[in-house]
């Protein structure tokens, strides 16, 4: 332990040094060119210079984060409740809701029936972690797994909910987890932006809960730092694609001579922008090539394609991100954040959530295997879940096969995996109406603390001043959860 | 056991290593960090601080101040809810009062180190007694301890915050280098700039100024044709002839509205979840037509506060009130109507007091505020003024939000004849202030929440900037406040915003913060030098922006020598010109213009010219717009600032250029480089499609040589001519281009040329290209 300390700490001092040394006027450039995507623009300003990151050796240096956005209901996935099969169709009690607010959807319904789950619940591996049949493959991996099964939130609609996961405020405008992790532990590769964005849309509800764009935005910080969408089709990074037939020696060629003409003006006027824009055109080349070699996924054997699933092979789905995302890593991207929608069942549930666990389970339970046998799954934090769960109660009519559930901040499940946190765990319980939590309850800004400490980040020492406040992704709160870190 | 062994070299290096670094990272610091006016620089780097001289005579205001601030106030500052030991620094009632439990100490005693609590505290060793304490993450370093000590030891004089200080009319310096004055902004930054054995530099090339004044008065380039008149013309009223012009043109508007839009967060959709089309553009037309006119800027925000309340208001009055609902309103099945409802009035609250007084007020939403004198209660009394619109948290599908007006087509040619609206609409229907729930009462909203009812509060205003007596408790009220003459904040952040504007970096650098947390200004004098004469000017936008750009100061070179660079790297002195760059908007328009593809039309709705496929259908929910459809014919080449602003998706490649998200309030647009800034300039077909026109015009003349196409399409990018060197390397390119043609390379074409050989076209079209890929084609000038 105590040499991995040591042994970051010299990293990191190194990394400081290059970027303190280099930091003469033309010496800027050099530095940027070694690393464009980290912070050393900003290492003008140098907020960063006094925070000494990271603060202690990190458990993970990479992070995937499977986002499933809508509200994946925790009941028909990972928290079991017999009761609520005993007491279907039964109101729930006013003891059990103590004034929780409902939104606007079910706040008018005359009733508040309870409902199980429609899908049958079994205990696997030696952990004897719950799992519903709606999981098959998730169940056979879940001692790599730690659940959190007392997840709570404070928003109860998405775009709120979604934008409090993300940047620690309900409001927009602050920065993005992954800016924060960006700006703050700079990029691992030389040739890959260090925050990517994947994007796929669920089978179960197409046309659900729309996704923004600020999600993934740098916020404050500086824009260097804003998640960089990797989309299926040709051009897989906005404008990454040359005109038409234009060859990479032509490129190559009309670069060199931009940075000759360029060379010239910064002779002539001194101004170091100019520098650091000729590395930032070096960057752009590098990943007209670095970034089509990880989408294309050729190169993939047959039985890792299978391993993901049939979707694996057909761009833009949730399998063939989960394949991107482990490629990504591989070349060592420091964060990776996927999105899949539509898990927004107000209504036909039973066969909505079908089709959205079909969509993850094979291909999620696929990423964490392979990442672990390519021995990357240590260091890297695998994170899943979505912006709130379900009630436990029916929206809409509860009928013998069908019946929804509305938006639900007081409890939900995500799970982890690698990088840090306990295998085979299970931490926090729900009451038996899967209603409340009963034991250790995780906030949002718990998770978010929690992530960076994984990360070797103190996350109250870890801010930006702007405006005259310092801000942190955890706002004013937040507690690392110790139970769950291996 | 083993593995320890193994590591002690390592600590050894570490224990060297880390004090070195940090040395080294201290040097770099202090010689080029803004640390030393943007005081409140948050490296913390207790070693290395020791080297800082600590000033012979402390002031208060300078030196001590932003330490208290930053590193005291969270626990003895403004807000009564944290404040620890009934210790409060931020008043000099509370710094000299009595404390303990005895009332027998105190922590600061004017004169006496030994009786100061403060001076014991700061420079303990002692975990138990240390200020700030160590777990705070505020510690001081040996700097601050001194100046701290020093200044109690001097006598601990006080003085109030600048901001709240009303601004004095100093007299204008007198400087040595008078025959370089052109106007009184260049006696104070003169006087500074010798009183640091500093100068002016030399003028800038006449090509470089008339890019620089083009873009900074009207956003575009200069043509040839204009540049061309100006290295002509060597008459003393050449370049003043030129700024009169442009003062006058309607590009000037058009500019000045570009960045009015960040700070009234104007957008043309609803922002939140399925972020729903809006018609707010004919308000855009009227910004448009008020800085063209150029209506007085307290006339100017007047209407755009309280537009509706003035005696007998006018329709374009009420129309300007639009400002206040360019808020997000959303549409979220299931909100609660009254948590959103409150969003927008904070909105409000926080936009006005950010743009108009420069205040972070947002701060005192949920508690008192940490930094500046404004209480929680003075924040939801301002928050009052803005609670009085009946308008619901959640609007429906197709709804127009109230309340609203409907302008029909008679009024628009009768009193509206500035709205440029197209034939195929009817009329119009938007969105206006109005009080029409006069009756609703505002409390105080504890911890800010929606529904946490405190004390009930009238309108008013922060004290420590004016006291809200005698003024109507309504919008006007506060319209009419903010220019009252004694209020300290209004002018000086007005001009600090157009300062901004023209050189780069505000006088208060943080432009929209001048409280305690923000900068100190650079030339306090100017600052209300201008401050005042822009108010007793009748609040002419045009005078100052004339003022400005007049100035000797304004029209230096932009070479930073080494000397210069080292002395002051960003160029807080300004013994030169910023080497600033093009904005967003700037960098589109700019290619418009040079290719003859832009469109000189004013006005009328949003248009939607080329974007990535996609971007929009990927992340929709189905409802509200759903796909972009990009424009076709002249809404391809309009001006940027009309480019459709949907808030969840904006535009990619002017978000990729740090223009604002529109999400809220944006004073300041972020200036950075990034490699997607590279892919953008290198491939957005808009660029793509400009060079390629702009390379065929050239072509279509038989008889330029190649050298002399060069010449033209370097000097209509850059505005300058190109040297031979230059012209050199650009040939050798085209050579190289037209070798490499073959029948792969598909060129973006709008209309097919017959009689020009594709491999020139392609050859010059890549070159224009790469012209546009220089650091200068991006750059003012």
């Amino acid at each position: 332990m105590e040499d991995e300390v040591s042994k970051h700490f010299l990293n990191n001092n190194r990394r400081q040094f290059i970027k303190k040394l280099g930091l003469g006027i033309g010496g800027l450039a050099a530095a940027s060119m070694l690393d464009p995507f980290s912070s050393i623009v900003e290492a003008e300003g140098s907020p960063l210079a006094g925070m000494n990151l990271p603060h202690f050796a990190p458990k993970a240096k990479r992070v995937i984060y499977l986002f499933q956005s809508g509200g994946p209901s925790q009941l028909e996935l990972f928290d079991y409740k017999p009761l609520l099969d005993k007491m279907r169709g039964q109101d729930l009690p006013d003891s059990v809701r103590q004034g929780q607010r409902l939104t606007g959807m079910t706040s008018g319904q005359d009733s508040f029936p309870l409902v199980g789950s429609q899908f049958k619940f079994n205990q696997y591996g030696e952990s004897r972690a719950w799992v519903s049949d709606l999981m098959p493959y998730t169940a056979k991996i879940v001692d790599e797994l730690c659940f959190v099964k007392s997840m709570h939130t404070e928003a109860i609609n998405h775009d709120p909910a979604i934008t409090f996961f993300q940047t620690g405020s309900q409001q927009a405008g602050r920065p993005s987890i992954g800016s924060w992790m960006s700006y703050g532990l700079g990029s691992l590769n030389d040739n890959l932006p260090t925050f990517t964005v994947l994007l796929s849309r669920g089978t179960g509800r197409p046309l659900a809960q729309p996704l923004y764009s600020r999600l993934w935005g740098n916020g404050f910080l500086s824009s260097l730092h804003q998640g960089v969408q990797f989309r299926s089709g040709k051009d897989p990074v906005l404008y990454l694609k040359d005109p038409e037939g234009m060859t990479r020696s032509e490129r190559r060629k009309m670069l060199d001579h931009i940075s000759e003409l360029n060379e010239k003006q910064e002779r002539e006027f001194g101004d170091p922008d100019i520098n650091s824009r000729i590395a930032q055109y070096e960057m752009a080349y590098r990943m007209q090539t670095s970034v089509p070699d990880t989408m294309n996924i050729e190169d993939e054997p047959d039985h890792i394609l299978q391993m993901y699933g049939s979707n694996a092979a057909i761009p833009g789905t949730y399998a063939a991100n989960c394949l991107l995302a482990r490629r990504l890593v591989e070349k060592d991207v420091r964060f990776v954040q996927l999105y899949h929608m539509g898990w927004d069942q107000h209504e036909n549930l039973p066969s909505q959530i079908e089709k959205q666990a079909k969509d993850i389970d094979q291909a999620t339970a696929a990423l964490i295997m392979d990442l672990k046998q390519r021995g990357l799954l240590e260091d890297t934090l695998v994170v899943w879940g979505g912006e709130f769960g379900r009630t436990n109660y029916s929206q809409g009519t509860l009928t013998d096969t069908n019946y929804g559930r509305d938006h639900h901040p007081k409890c939900f499940t995500m799970f982890m995996a690698g990088g840090g946190v306990k295998p085979g765990f299970t931490y926090g319980e729900t009451d038996d109406f899967g209603y409340n939590i009963a034991k250790d309850p995780v906030h949002v800004h718990d998770l978010q603390a929690t992530m960076m400490h994984l990360m070797g980040i103190d996350h109250t020492k870890f801010t930006y001043k702007h405006q005259g406040r310092r801000f942190r992704l955890t706002d004013v709160s937040g507690h690392v959860i110790n139970d769950l870190i291996s | 056991m083993k593995k320890k062994e193994q590591n002690k070299p390592f600590k050894w290096v570490l224990y060297f290593a880390i004090p070195f670094v940090l040395v080294l990272c201290y040097k770099y610091i202090s010689k080029t960090s803004k640390s030393d006016y943007v005081t409140v620089d948050s490296a913390d780097l207790t070693n290395a601080n020791s080297t800082k001289e600590v000033p012979k005579t402390i002031d208060y205001i300078f030196d001590v101040k932003p330490i208290l601030s930053d590193r005291c106030y969270l626990c003895h500052g403004p807000d009564n809810g944290t404040r620890e030991a009934n210790l409060r620094l931020d008043t000099k009632e509370g710094a000299y009062a009595a404390i303990g439990e005895n009332l027998d100490r105190f922590a600061v005693v004017p004169g006496d180190t030994l009786l100061s609590q403060m001076a014991h505290r700061i420079n303990s060793t002692n975990p138990l007694k240390m200020m700030p304490p160590e777990d705070s993450n505020l510690s001081l370093n040996t700097y601050e301890k001194a100046v701290l000590t020093k200044w109690i030891a001097q006598g601990a004089i006080w003085k109030d915050h600048w901001a709240f200080v009303p601004p004095e009319k100093s007299k204008i310096p007198e400087v040595k280098n008078s025959n370089l004055v052109v106007n009184e902004i260049d006696n104070f930054i003169i006087q500074k700039l010798e009183e640091q054995g500093l100068s002016l530099s030399e003028k800038a090339s006449k090509e470089k100024l008339i890019r620089r004044v083009y873009f900074d008065l009207t956003g575009l380039p200069p043509s040839l044709e204009d540049i061309d008149a100006f290295l002509a013309d060597n008459s003393n009223t050449a370049y003043e002839k030129i700024v009169d012009r442009l003062l006058n043109s309607t590009q000037y508007g058009e500019h000045m509205t570009a960045s009015w839009l960040d700070v009234s967060r104007y957008s043309d959709t609803h922002g939140y979840q399925d972020d729903l089309e809006r018609v707010m553009w004919p308000w855009r037309d009227w910004v448009i037509s008020a800085f063209n006119r150029n209506i007085p800027y307290d006339e100017f925000i007047k209407w755009q506060l309280a537009g509706d309340l003035l005696p007998d208001a006018t329709l374009e009055q009420i129309l300007a009130t639009g400002f206040n609902r360019n808020h997000k309103i959303t549409q979220e099945g299931g909100v609660i109507d009254e948590e959103y409802r409150v969003e927008y009035v904070l909105d409000r609250t926080n936009t006005v007091s950010k743009s108009l007084l420069g205040l972070t007020m947002e701060c005192a939403q949920c508690h008192d505020h940490k930094y500046d004198p404004i209480s929680q209660k003075e924040y939801f009394s301002f928050y009052s003024f803005f609670n009085k619109v009946k308008e619901k948290g959640r609007m429906d599908y197709g709804e127009i939000p109230e309340p609203n007006i409907k302008i029909t087509e008679k009024e628009i040619d009768e009193v509206l004849s500035f709205i440029n609206k197209p034939d195929s609409i009817p009329e119009i229907d938007l969105m206006v202030m109005r009080d029409d729930a006069p009756n609703r009462k505002t409390y105080v909203l504890k911890r800010g929440a929606y529904d946490a009812h405190g004390e009930e509060v009238e309108p008013a205003t922060p004290k420590a900037v004016l006291p809200f007596d005698g003024f109507k408790k309504n919008r006007l009220g506060l319209a009419n406040w903010f220019f009252d003459e004694k209020n300290t904040l209004t002018a000086r952040v007005a001009v600090n915003r157009l300062w901004q504007q023209i050189f780069g970096v505000g006088i208060v650098a943080s432009s929209s913060d001048f409280g305690n947390q923000g900068a100190l200004p650079s030339h306090p004098e100017l600052l209300d030098w201008l401050a005042i004469t822009f108010r007793e000017g009748g609040w002419d936008m045009k005078k100052m922006m004339r003022r400005m750009v007049m100035s000797s100061t304004y029209q230096q070179t932009s070479k930073a020598t080494p000397e210069l660079l080292e002395i002051d790297p960003y160029n807080k002195w300004l013994a030169r010109s910023s080497r600033q760059k093009l904005t967003a908007e700037m960098i589109r328009d700019n290619a418009l213009a040079v290719s003859g593809l832009l469109v000189e039309k004013v006005g009328g709705p949003s248009v939607k010219p080329y974007q990535p496929k996609g971007l929009w259908a990927e992340t929709t929910s189905g409802q509200g717009l759903t796909e972009y459809i990009m424009d076709t014919g002249e809404n391809l080449y309009r001006r940027s600032l009309y480019t459709f602003w949907k808030r969840t998706v904006p535009p990619p490649a002017m978000l990729t250029f740090d223009a604002a998200t529109r999400d809220f309030c944006t004073i300041e647009r972020q200036k950075t480089s990034t490699p997607l800034q590279a892919l953008v300039m290198l491939n957005d077909p808009q660029l793509i499609e400009a060079s390629t026109v702009l390379a065929t015009h050239l072509l279509k003349d038989k008889n330029l040589t190649d050298k002399k196409r060069i010449q033209i399409i370097f000097r209509k990018i850059t505005s300058r001519a190109p040297e031979e060197f230059e012209v050199d390397n650009l040939l050798n390119f085209l050579s190289d281009s037209e070798a490499n043609y073959d029948d792969t390379k598909r060129i973006q074409l709008t209309e097919k040329q017959e009689d020009i050989s594709e491999e020139k076209l392609y050859a010059l079209s890549t070159l224009t290209s790469l012209i546009f890929n220089l650091d200068e084609a991006i750059v003012k000038g």
